[in-house]
């Protein structure tokens, strides 16, 4: 198909071509010829957001709710520079987006002109790829490979720059493109030498854990993880990026690694004696001192990306490969290893971690003044809400205790930042999340500190008819950071107190001038009615003021820097790691 | 630490060296040298870096790299089966007096002068870096007034050659 169109037009083209419904963005000068035909566009819906910041965010959590790629737009110079953040936290957690951004004409690039950013040499280290076109004719074939890129192997962020020039300019525009990709060639299919040895190291071991992170959701490998989970009985845990992917009721299911993770799961990771790490990065979040972690395993590291494995700790068996095929080849493996009577006895292993698991349970202090306490809402939200709804977060101790307190039962139904810690992540991303599941509940879960970073996107939610509900957790501080101050540096409170106790904003009022329902809730006994309230409020968006104690914490922890096997279950309590052994 | 010789093959395209230099300082590898040219190929353009690292960062150097989406390939040369030349252009001190001294070191290491002026000789010479090396050694004592030194480039001995494969990849996605 070739016809003649404008840059523009072509570029519109594309982005229907290649199954765009929704893009998020703000016009101006360079993407201005962007927008004309945009307008005309019957496939595609353009959200007009209230800072670039927020389309990219939004953007991401279209793309983590719905499994396809988000798409934010932005123009140049500051327009471009405003996404960084969101594009950098889309790389930090392989979120698969692309951006695109008007440049000032090609003739005027290089000269300072105004509003001119050079936004690809700028997200060179935090885009997968990405691309300045001059050129109108490569419009289309290059918005074919920067979705292509985006969405395949590992997924992450790319970036399509394009002069103002060639945006105006008269081309043809010829679909489909052809790909020109040529150093471009991701692994998906695992090496059966490295699958067989796996199963072997899997049905010889006697304390094995599976490691579950981000990448099963996104190779979709749900169902797959847990046909290998049963058919070996091996524990389950599941990190900040994978909570979800194997459900939290299940039986052999420990719950989250890491910093915040359960004694459970940080305790076996630490006692193992072989690590099956599947599509998760050893994060030094998750690992704690690295070189006391897991002291005794051997690993088993299956990622779509060869530069993780090993990158951090050694892969006995390297595995490159799409966690979904993995997983496959790896159940049909072991289940060989069975039929020639070969199975691993992990019932010593499970009283050990099943001990970890009943004696250290999460769990929580309420406050005696009875003010509110976080993580109390956190399980009316769960208990009231369920596990049918997508939970976005922001970044802190609110997002931890999401990640803890609520129970999560379906893939991909917690929605956060996890590798860049973006703190204002959560409003823009459960906009982007309801847009692409119009029929879910989406709760975003956000800190009073993160909520007033991003929080003008309930305009666009309110205008735009995206009923997401905010559960702001108010504890009148950088609750985070507090706590840390609390424990590490002698409760000096230095520029933590945000002093939203003053009602400075008020949030109710706040969400009120935004268009939306506020609802403030004090009290433990207040909880369940607010929730309720909420939930029955299905037109416009709601922001709920959940006011709780300043002092909470987040518990269990790894200090910073310290070992796994240091952690502290509450504020100077450690277990008792060998009664058992 | 050792000295390891990477041969990197991209796509000629712009802002390709831009992407492999940025990289190794943003994951902390130090480049001790790198020189960029066309290759028989108009589309494929040759880089060869020399990197000093440990045999682990090394692997990841490799495979950071192979995730850029515009290197074709990487190889690893070992020294003992390629050839490895710099060049380097010196201008020296050298008047009536000196001027034989000089040019019978310059005979001695198979170099070339290349330009004469009164007080000084400027001279090419190709070779590896040890050569180099011991030819600034034994020039030192005239005085060096000025030198300039490309980075090392470097190919495999013997009849194979590592651009065909990448060129077969370049033509099934034209």
């Amino acid at each position: 198909m070739t016809e003649r169109m404008t840059g523009a037009q072509s570029l519109v083209r594309a982005l229907e071509h290649v199954g765009v419904d929704t893009v998020f963005g703000i016009p101006g000068g360079a993407i201005l010829p962007a927008y004309d035909p945009l307008y005309d566009s019957t496939k595609v819906r353009h959200v007009l957001v209230r800072h670039e910041q927020g389309a990219g965010h939004a953007a991401e959590g279209y793309a983590q709710a719905t499994g396809r790629v988000g798409v934010c737009m932005a123009t140049s110079g500051p327009g471009a520079t405003n996404l960084v953040t969101p594009i950098a936290d889309a790389h930090m957690d392989s979120v698969p987006i692309v951006a695109i951004t008007g440049q000032v004409a090609s003739a005027a690039i290089g000269t300072d002109a105004f509003q001119e950013a050079d936004i690809s040499g700028i997200t060179m280290p935090i885009t997968k790829h990405n691309f300045l076109v001059t050129d109108p004719a490569e419009i289309p074939r290059t918005i074919a490979e920067a979705f292509h890129i985006a969405s395949s192997g590992r997924p992450g962020p790319v970036l399509v720059d394009i002069a103002k020039d060639a945006l105006q300019a008269t081309t043809v525009f010829e679909w489909p493109p052809t790909l020109q990709l040529p150093g471009y060639r991701p692994v998906t299919r695992p090496h059966s030498k490295q699958i067989r040895e796996a199963a072997r190291l899997i049905v010889e071991a006697s304390r094995p854990v599976l490691y579950v992170g981000g990448g099963v959701h996104k190779a979709r490998a749900s169902a797959e993880l847990r046909t290998l989970a049963e058919l070996t009985g091996i524990p389950v845990i599941t990190t900040l990026m994978a909570r979800g992917t194997f459900p939290d009721s299940h039986p052999l299911h420990l719950g989250m690694p890491g910093m915040h993770g359960s004694v459970a799961a940080v305790g076996a990771l630490q006692r193992a004696d072989l690590i099956i790490a599947l599509g998760a990065r050893f994060d030094d979040r998750v690992t704690g001192q690295l070189a006391s972690f897991a002291p005794h395993a051997k690993v088993i590291h299956a990622d779509i990306d060869p530069a993780e494995i090993s990158k951090n700790r050694h892969a006995d068996v390297p595995i490159v490969g799409d966690c979904r095929e993995v997983l496959v080849d790896l159940a049909a493996a072991v289940k060989h290893e069975h039929n020639e009577g070969r199975r691993g006895d992990y019932d010593e292993w499970w009283a050990l971690v099943g001990g970890y698991r009943s004696t250290y349970p999460l769990g929580f202090d309420e406050f005696a003044d009875g003010s509110l306490a976080p993580q109390y809402v956190m399980e009316r939200l769960s208990k009231l809400v369920g596990p049918d709804a997508y939970y976005v977060a922001g970044v802190g101790q609110h997002q931890m205790w999401a990640a803890q307190f609520i129970g999560y039962e379906n893939p991909g139904s917690f929605i956060n930042s996890g590798g860049l810690g973006t703190m204002g992540f959560a409003v823009p991303a459960a906009m982007g999340a309801k847009m692409g599941k119009p029929d879910a509940t989406v709760w975003a879960i956000d800190g009073d500190g993160c909520f007033q970073m991003t929080n003008q996107e309930l305009a666009t939610c309110a205008i735009e008819g995206v009923p997401i509900k905010v559960a702001v957790i108010n504890n009148g501080n950088l609750g985070m950071v507090r706590q840390w101050q609390t424990l590490f540096y002698d409760q000096r409170y230095s520029n933590t107190d945000l002093q939203t106790a003053r009602r400075i904003p008020d949030f109710v009022k706040l969400a009120e001038a935004y268009g939306c329902v506020g609802l403030r809730c004090e009290r433990p006994e207040d909880v369940d009615a607010t929730i309720a309230k909420a939930m029955e409020i299905n037109d416009v968006p709601v922001v709920v003021d959940f006011v709780v104690h300043q002092d909470a914490m987040v518990w269990p922890m790894v200090a910073a820097g310290t070992s796994n096997d240091d952690i502290k279950y509450a504020r100077d309590m450690a277990p008792i790691w060998d009664s058992e052994e | 630490m050792s000295r390891h010789t990477l041969s990197v093959l991209v796509e000629n395209r712009p802002g390709v060296l831009a992407r492999v230099s940025s990289l190794f300082s943003r994951r902390g590898f130090n480049i001790d040298s790198l020189a960029v040219g066309q290759t028989e190929h108009p589309d494929i353009s040759r880089m060869t870096i020399v990197v000093n690292v440990e045999e682990l960062p090394l692997e990841q150097v490799t495979k950071q790299l192979n995730k850029l989406v515009n290197v074709l390939k990487i190889v690893e040369l070992d020294p003992s089966q390629s050839v490895q030349r710099e060049l380097m252009l010196i201008k020296v001190r050298a008047d009536a007096e000196t001027r034989s001294h000089v040019l019978e070191l310059v005979q001695l290491f198979r170099a070339r002068c290349v330009d004469v002026a009164a007080e000084a000789v400027t001279i090419e010479v190709t070779g590896t870096p040890d050569k180099l090396e011991a030819f600034i050694k034994v020039l030192e004592p005239f005085g060096i007034k000025e030198m300039v030194q490309s980075g090392m480039v470097a190919i495999g001995r013997g009849a194979r050659s590592i651009t065909d494969r990448s060129l077969r990849a370049l033509d099934r996605s034209a």
